[in-house]
Parts: structure tokens; sequence; C-alpha cells
């Protein structure tokens, strides 16, 4: 380095400076530990991202940066109040019912971890979590369907009633795996940043995302069937 | 390196034979095959064995054992291990599938396609969708058979699906198992030219199922005609898939154990389509006009016939 030849460190000047280990994911500019702060301010923190996030898979914008941050707050949210309204189905005998509680619960837990298993295996680089995390969270769509579900029964049964339920529960079928699809696989003319699609092997999208669209039809078809006592 | 080459050189016989014996060394792609004495099998070669080769592909244990050794280096425990089992691109794991349900005669499934890549997406997949299609399908067929009766209240039946997916993987998993061991039982009495290895077995099995996917959602159709036609139909092209895969493995041995062998796969193949069909699809309702038997206290019951 010949530019440095003649640098020479004076030894009373002092050389000081700072390291700093970023904490988490949760709240980088704070400067004090969030055991003092009151609970309503940790309760109120963990609901806003919550919520963020719910209005983030119903109207995706460009900055899907909010789903680094994960938790299965909402994920949890939602399949238990799936699973909820899921019960209270027609049975002839306790054989021919539809799904309890627990199937639901499975269903839901055990494929979205199989899921994110099969797109690490084949290669993916996401972590573990925000996979989960975005497979529940974009169960949303088919909740809401469940909701409309239920209430459109309470009026009938109907073939009327049935077709309202099929057109429902196919546009948020669509509207989830579409969502799924735009952050797994991404789209060619979007500007978004599609740092889910990046983390995937190129020639192997179409294997990652199929078994998204099998998870959210076996859903979709749990609330179709839907029938009530 | 050495799997991408590999991977190349499969569809040139001799060239492959060349690289098995020295892994190491680098090679060029000629266009032409490249006549090797095969002296690896020489003792065990007789002329009417030639139609072997394009069968088999010549391929010998060894290769694979070798291959086999080179691929899965890392130890079980890693995850690593694991994702060896799932390097496959999608147009390989389309062309599988494409293999199976459009079986070349004379072509080897496990050496055309899986060429010592077996992979386990195929067959976890394709289960997990045929079990769904089923229970669906099913439903859905059960629903419109009895639809339009007035005692009739529809149930999801969703018990159904964990009946079928516990007797869909047991199968795909077990009979390979099970196929596996008897083969490597025959094989230390009697010299296979062809050995497979269990994964082979599993993608085999897992491919041949494909063909059930389309035939599930067919039999929604209500006529007991149609639904015999499509498992006939079914039944012969992936029982043709497991037929050419496996017959090469077990003619070296005892006549009748061969025959058996393949007689018992074609039979657990079948009962599974059958028993898929009888369980989860009612039989359509005949139209006979149904007889009418006076009951004991003066009213009569009408039966219908099924």
């Amino acid at each position: 380095f010949p530019g440095l030849a003649d640098v020479s460190i004076s030894q009373d000047i002092p050389v000081e400076g700072e390291i700093t280990v970023p904490v988490g994911s949760h709240s980088p500019d704070e400067d004090y530990s969030t055991l003092d702060e009151p609970v309503k301010d940790t309760i109120m923190r963990d609901l806003k991202a919550v919520g963020k996030k719910f209005v983030h898979v119903m109207y995706p914008r460009k900055s899907s940066a909010l789903l680094r941050d994960w938790d299965l707050w909402g994920p949890l949210v939602l399949c238990v109040s799936l699973a909820l309204m899921l019960q209270g189905g027609s049975a002839d005998s306790k054989d021919d019912g539809g799904p309890q509680f627990a199937e639901v619960f499975v269903i839901i837990w055990f494929g979205a971890v199989v899921i994110t298993l099969n797109s690490k295996l084949l290669g993916g680089t996401i972590s573990f979590f925000q996979s989960l995390c975005v497979l529940g969270y974009c169960v949303m769509p088919l909740t809401v369907a469940m909701l409309v579900c239920r209430l459109v029964l309470l009026a009938g049964a109907g073939t009327v009633s049935f077709i309202i339920r099929l057109i429902v529960v196919g546009a948020m079928f669509a509207w989830s795996t579409l969502g799924e699809f735009w952050l797994w696989g991404g789209c060619e003319g979007c500007a978004a940043p599609r740092f889910l699609a990046d983390s995937q092997p190129p020639n192997r999208k179409a294997l990652v995302v199929y078994p998204i669209f099998l998870f959210y039809f076996v859903i979709s078809w749990m609330i179709l069937t839907f029938t009530p006592q | 390196i050495v799997c991408h080459v590999m991977y190349l050189f499969a569809e040139f016989d001799d060239a492959a034979n060349l690289l098995a014996a020295n892994p190491d060394a680098t090679t060029i792609s000629i266009d032409e095959p490249v006549e090797i004495p095969k002296n690896q099998h020489s003792h065990l070669q007789e002329p009417g064995r030639e139609e072997d080769d394009e069968l088999l592909g010549t391929d010998d244990s060894d290769k694979t054992e070798l291959l086999a050794g080179q691929k899965k280096s890392a130890p079980f425990w890693t995850f690593e291990y694991y994702q060896t089992f799932f390097d496959v691109d999608t147009y390989q794991v389309l062309d599988r599938i494409k293999g199976s349900v459009f079986p070349v005669p004379g072509k080897n499934f496990v050496r055309l396609y899986i060429r010592s890549n077996p992979d386990l997406y195929g067959p976890f997949w394709i289960c997990a969708t045929l079990v769904f299609t089923i229970a669906v399908s099913g439903n859905l067929s059960n629903f419109f058979i009895h639809l339009g009766k007035p005692t009739y209240h529809y149930v999801p039946e969703f018990r159904k699906v964990s009946i079928a997916a516990t007797t869909i993987y047991a199968y795909a998993w077990l009979v390979p198992l099970a196929l596996w061991g008897f083969l490597m039982w025959r094989n230390s009495k009697v010299m296979n030219i062809v050995s497979y290895s269990f994964l082979e077995i599993v993608c085999v099995y897992g491919y041949s199922l494909f063909i059930y996917i389309p035939t599930a959602i067919l039999w929604i159709i209500p006529q007991k005609v149609v639904r015999w036609v499509l498992v006939v139909f079914s039944l012969c092209l992936s029982g043709s898939v497991l037929v050419m895969t496996f017959w090469p493995a077990v003619r070296d041995d005892n006549r009748r154990i061969a025959v058996a062998t393949v007689a018992a796969i074609l039979l657990l193949h079948a009962l599974l389509a059958v028993g898929c069909l009888a369980y989860f699809f009612d039989a359509p309702e005949l139209d006979i006009p149904a007889p009418i038997i006076p009951a004991h206290n003066g009213t009569t019951v009408i039966t219908k016939s099924h």
C-alpha cells in the first residue's frame, strides 16, 4: 500500500468507537429493555403488528417486508376461529360428519409444516417460521369465506345458498392461492420486491407452489361442505 | 460435478460403464456409442440376452451402488442428506409422470427416467393428491347418486379422509419395503443382473399411482360399466409399468417364483384400486322395480335392490 507508507499512529490519540449488535426484529431503535415498559405497550405493539399483517394479506401492497418480521399469533387466531366455525356440523353417526376441531387444527398446522419442509428440501432458502407465518396469514380470506358461509346458511340451505357459498369460497380460494403464488413465485412484471420468490431455486417454482394449492383446496373443500344441523 | 456428468452420460450405456469403472475421470461427450467390452458380467451374458440391453440399459448393480454411494455422502442426521432426495426439477417430475402414464413397451421406467436419482417428492405428493382426490370424488359421487331422495341428508364423511390416507400411504411405503426385502433375499440366493435400491422401488410405486388420480375423478360418473372399464384401463397402464420394471429383476430366478412375484405385485395393485372403488364410492342404484315384501305387522315394506 504505497499511500500508507508514511502513516503512523501516535500513541496518545485515543481510538474509540461503538459496537452495536442488532437486538432483534421487533424494535431496533429502542435503547431500553422491553422489560421495563408497561404491559399495555407490549400488547399494543404486538397487536398492531398482527393487525398490519392482516391488512397486508387482504390488500397486498408493494412492500412485503412486513412478512420478514414473522409472528404466529395471526395464524393461531385464524386457525382456531376457522376450526371453531367448522363445528356444529351435521352427522348421522359420529363417523360421517365434518372434521372435528382437532382434525382441522392438525390439517392446518401439519400441512403448513409439511409444505415448509418441502420448500426447504427443494432448496429454498426461506426461514422456517417465515414460511409458516405467510401460509398461516394467507388462510385469512378462507376464514372470511367461512364466516360468510355461516351467515348465508342462517338464511337457508337451498340451492341458491349453495351457489352463493360456492362463489364466495371459490373467490377466496383464488385470492389465497394467488396471494401465495404472488408471494412465493412472484410475477414477471411486478415491481414488488419478491423476497420470497427469490428464495426459491428457479426450476422448481411449480414444485413448491403445487402443495400450497393443494393445501388451500382442502381447506376450501372443508368450508364448502359444511352443513349445519 | 460428478452427479451432473453422470446424468448426461446415462444416455450412452457403454460410456456409463466406462465411468463406473473410473468415476473421477473427466470424460468428453461423444455422439456415437462407444464399444467397450462388457467384462463385468461376461460370465452371465448369453446370446439370448441381447434384448436385455434395451430393457435394462446394460445396467449393473455395481454402477448403481457406486453412484448411490457418491450421491448420498452426507450423514443421515443432517438436513443435506434428505435434500438429496428432492434433487429434481419441475420438468423431471413431469417427465416421470408422463413415463408412468404412457409406458413405452420395452423400456424400463427406473432406468429410463429415474437413472439413479430417485426422488421422494413425486411419491409423497402424488399419494397426498390421490388421498384427497379419492375422498372428494367419493363424497361428490355419493352426493350425486343420492340427490333428490327425500330422506337423504348430505354428510361430508370426513372420517374417510384419514382412512384413505392410511391405506394409500401404507400401500406406497410398506409394499415397496416388502418387495425390496424379498428381492434382496432372492438376490442372496440367485445372482440377478438387476437390483433396485429401496428408494427406486418407492419411486416406481409412487409414480405408478398417478394414473389413479384422473381415474378417481372419472369415477364420479355413476355408471357401473364406466367405472369398471376405468379400473381395468388404469390397472393395465400402471400394472404394465410395474411389470416392466420388476420382471428383469426376478427373471433370473426360479420360473415359478418369478411369475408368483409379478402376479403378487399385480394382485396388490388391483386390490388397491378395487378396494378404493368399493369403499369410497357407493354403488349406483339400479332402476329395477322394487319387490314389495309384506311385513309382519301388515304394512308393506319396499326394498330397493342394489
